[in-house]
């Protein structure tokens, strides 16, 4: 689209939507957020960019094919349950690291996270894959 | 006065304000007449959930709506320009219509 104002503020409202996916994916778990909502949050930046700036301008800034944000997703989401492999638990059971800082607080890693973050990942690439086409779709006509 | 009752009465207020933006602005979607309207309407909708959303964190005390509210805008967005940029199809559409009729 070709207005001043939107051109001018769709790269900064997309970059602050990505900021806030990642905020929401980070929270999840204990409190409301998690991969999908994260995902489908990025998944609108992207395709408000798209509709400022055109298809081929968003498929050169994600240097990769959408899909295969998916696709490492995936991925990642596996790994996670792989990780039951070294402790003898069943599949996918969740695993959790707690790391004490220096500062006295205290860093919590665990496999449901990273399960989150494939999730993340698997949506943000179909939903993306799918407001491309679309957008490319319309740009035919 | 105490703060605490002026609160209370502002945030009885607002549900009643909030309330009646809502009524005008199904009536406009309803009444349209024409597409832009309605499309105004609902983005005006949009700000007016999220009016709602932090009136009823500030009355539960639990700031994790604000988190809702801050998504609704930024998604609701999308809305709109998804909306507008249909908008603007449809007259390119009739505009190359009249012009290939015209000749």
């Amino acid at each position: 689209m070709n207005t001043v104002i939107f051109r001018t503020i769709a790269p900064y409202l997309a970059a602050l939507m990505i900021v806030f996916s990642i905020f929401v994916l980070l929270r999840g778990h204990n409190e409301p957020g998690g991969g999908f909502i994260g995902g489908l949050i990025a998944a609108s930046a992207i395709a408000i960019y798209g509709i400022s700036a055109g298809v081929a301008e968003v498929r050169r800034a994600l240097v990769f094919h959408p899909i295969t944000f998916a696709g490492f997703g995936v991925f990642i989401a596996a790994l996670s349950g792989f990780m039951s492999l070294f402790v003898e638990v069943p599949f996918l059971k969740g695993l959790w690291l707690f790391i004490n800082l220096s500062d006295g607080s205290e860093l919590a890693l665990s496999t449901p996270m990273l399960f989150d973050i494939g999730v993340y990942f698997v949506v943000l690439g179909a939903i993306s894959t799918i407001a491309l086409a679309l957008e490319e779709d319309e740009d035919d006509k | 006065m105490s703060g605490l009752a002026f609160l209370e009465y502002a945030v009885a207020i607002s549900f009643v304000v909030l309330t009646l933006a809502m009524l005008l602005v199904i009536i406009r979607i309803v009444r349209g007449p024409t597409l832009p309207d309605r499309v105004l309407a609902l983005d005006m909708l949009v700000s007016v959930g999220i009016g709602f959303i932090a009136v009823i964190a500030i009355k539960t005390g639990y700031m994790l709506y604000l988190d809702i509210a801050i998504s609704l805008g930024l998604v609701g967005f999308l809305a709109t320009v998804a909306f507008a940029r249909y908008i603007l199809q449809r007259w390119e559409i009739r505009a190359n219509q009249s012009e290939s009729e015209g000749n």
